[in-house]
């Protein structure tokens, strides 16, 4: 026992000898049969997260089967025409909706979060910068539903006459509109862009701490103002990172539901413009499945919205993960030839 | 650029200061939502706050009195109670396994990957599996169950856990571990009587954090565990919760109704607010992190 607690303060001492290289004992070979026992253990309950995630995906594809096998996927994704009444199960306006409000979520919360991620890091007072960066994460802490609320009773009306504006004057730009619909596109982006805003901006924080501080000291030592310093040393070192960071933003807007469910308008048309109803797939699922889970053919075509929506957040968060881990880990590359931007 | 930057020009130090500005108005913009969000929360929540709003259920009735939100707050706490239960112990194993068997091995890897995988997945599409395989099947029992609904959140919560703990299982200094190894002491002791113990706050801290993720959910709990009126005890019955209360109740054309949803709401960030306020307080106790 005594042991044990000076081994504890043993470890607060060498709290700083972190290193990455994690010398040979992690080989050697345990002995004994609890330790075999916890090893094997262990590596099954490991395992039993992937045979969970392959055990989903299969029972997402079977569900979906009697909707594959009437309008196939590429015919599911691309016919523009959901009718529950006909039983006709073509999602496109559910993609349409879902990849505009992303986007639209993507145009207004990455410029905000990495402004935000850069003051907090470079710029602000050295106090400021704890309570700062726990306010920016309580925006996470604030569920969906809450955000939907908010944005059904204070969003959309207070908005409205400002959105009226903006269709009126800027008319002539594509996809704005003069006619203004409570629940839009519009709303949930921006909505959308509130959710994700305080993981892109922890990511690019993140990324920022890994510039090098001769980099900053170097440019700021050749007389570069603090802007001029962010802007030839830390945004080129950090591009990966934060086009990686917009990815991840980009998977959570993709799936995010509740809210959007509460703000988009739930009308199963493609608008043609950002102030126009639509619908997204995660909405769709949310709203009619009570509906739905008489009508196999109904039920099928909400879980094969699923799965689509499954593998795009699957291909968006895969491709994220790389780049952020490509940005983190292999600094020294990135540093020297920036990688061409994703997502932004 | 690198001939100019011995003097600063008038236009340069325009340009730093405007810059300046549009990074510290960048920070105010997204501090904003914030701001307002809990301004309209506390201004239309507490409104219907009252000793009747906490200790009724809801009534069901259209018109007249709504009731309060009674059965919203046992089936949330007891839900992610189980949640928490099933993910907790079983994220930290993953962890431990990654930490201190996988390391860089190809199958760590693999499993670290799909780990975040996991995280990424909609919370509804987590909702949807629990509703095929539990809710359709038939299987352990046909029909809605609050332990579903548990399930589908300890779903999600499973990655966050998974996720932080191996930060956390990382911190550990391998000279601790190479000290109790050489004093002769088994593997297994090791994880339990030295790891485990000095990675205990940032522990808890990840996964009061899930449970504060876990605890907003409304998309994976709308299919699986649904809506109900009456409070009850027993996870095999439909279970109301808070974020499924509100859900329901923003719908309805009904003031009243509406009041509810403001109130629940605010109970709501209250309570995951205190999870955020003690898994901070938690993780100050660290001495690794």
């Amino acid at each position: 026992m005594q042991r044990e607690s000076d081994l504890r303060l043993m470890a607060a001492d060498s709290g700083t000898a972190l290193g990455g290289s994690r010398p040979s004992f992690g080989r050697l070979l345990p002995s004994g049969l609890p330790d075999r026992l916890l090893k094997w253990g262990l590596t099954a309950l490991a395992a039993g997260v992937l045979v969970l995630i392959a055990y989903f995906f299969y029972k997402l594809i079977d569900q979906a089967q009697p909707a594959i096998s009437k309008f196939g996927v590429w015919g599911f994704v691309t016919t523009n025409d959901w009718d529950v009444s006909r039983n006709i199960y073509g999602a496109a306006p559910l993609v349409v909706g879902t990849l505009i409000t992303s986007a639209i979520a993507l145009l207004i919360g990455v410029p905000v979060a990495v402004a935000a991620a850069l003051y907090v890091t470079e710029l602000c007072p050295r106090r400021l910068r704890a309570p700062l960066t726990v306010l920016l994460e309580l925006l996470a802490a604030v569920p969906s539903v809450v955000y939907g609320l908010w944005g059904v009773f204070v969003l959309i009306p207070k908005l409205k006459p400002a959105e009226e504006w903006f269709g009126r004057t800027f008319d002539f730009l594509p996809f704005v509109g003069k006619t203004v619909a409570g629940p839009n596109y519009f709303i949930a982006g921006l909505i959308l862009a509130i959710m994700i805003l305080p993981i892109v901006s922890a990511i690019t924080r993140e990324v920022m701490a890994t510039v090098p501080s001769d980099h900053k000291e170097a440019a700021l030592a050749l007389g570069a103002t603090r802007w001029e310093m962010i802007r030839t040393a830390i945004l080129p070192y950090s591009r990966a990172g934060i086009s990686g960071a917009a990815m991840l933003g980009l998977g959570r807007a993709i799936g995010e539901t509740i809210a959007v469910t509460l703000v988009i308008g739930n009308a199963p048309t493609i608008g043609k413009q950002i102030f126009d109803q639509g619908y997204s797939l995660a909405a769709v699922i949310a709203n009619e499945f009570g509906e739905a889970a008489n009508v196999p053919i109904h039920r099928a075509a909400l879980i094969e919205a699923g799965l689509v929506l499954f593998v795009l957040t699957l291909l968006v968060n895969g491709i994220a993960r790389w780049v952020v881990n490509r940005g983190v880990r292999g600094r020294r590359a990135a540093a020297d030839a920036p990688a061409p931007a994703v997502g932004v | 650029m690198s001939a100019g930057l011995a003097t600063i020009s008038a236009r340069r130090r325009n340009t730093d200061r405007i810059m300046r500005g549009v990074l510290l108005g960048g920070t105010i913009v997204a501090l904003i939502p914030l701001v307002l969000v809990l301004y309209y929360l506390l201004k239309k929540g507490l409104g219907s706050w009252s000793m009747h709003f906490f200790t009724s259920d809801p009534t069901g009735n259209f018109l007249g009195d709504p009731g309060g939100i009674k059965s919203a707050i046992l089936g949330t706490i007891e839900m992610v109670a189980l949640a928490a239960a099933i993910s907790i112990p079983i994220g930290i194993g993953v962890a431990l396994y990654l930490v201190e068997y996988g390391r860089e091995s190809r199958f760590a890897s693999v499993v670290r990957y799909f780990v975040d995988v996991m995280t990424g997945v909609p919370s509804i599409v987590f909702g949807l599996f629990i509703y095929i395989t539990l809710v359709l099947s038939g299987w352990l029992g046909s029909g809605f169950a609050g332990w579903k609904g548990s399930v589908a959140l300890a779903l999600l919560m499973l990655p966050i856990v998974t996720r932080s703990a191996e930060v956390v299982l990382l911190l550990v200094p391998d000279s601790l571990r190479e000290a109790a190894l050489a004093l002769g002491a088994p593997r297994w002791r090791v994880m339990l009587r030295v790891v485990l113990p000095t990675a205990l706050p940032g522990l808890i801290t990840g996964s009061l954090l899930a449970i504060a993720r876990g605890a907003g959910e409304t998309a994976p709990l709308i299919f699986t565990a649904t809506l109900a009126n009456v409070s009850t005890l027993d996870l095999n019955q439909r279970m109301n919760s808070l974020p499924a209360q509100i859900f329901n109740d923003v719908g309805q054309a009904q003031d009243r109704l509406v009041g509810r949803a403001w109130g629940a709401a605010l109970t709501l960030v209250l309570m995951i607010l205190v999870l955020n306020i003690v898994a901070r307080l938690a993780s100050r106790r660290s001495r690794i992190a």
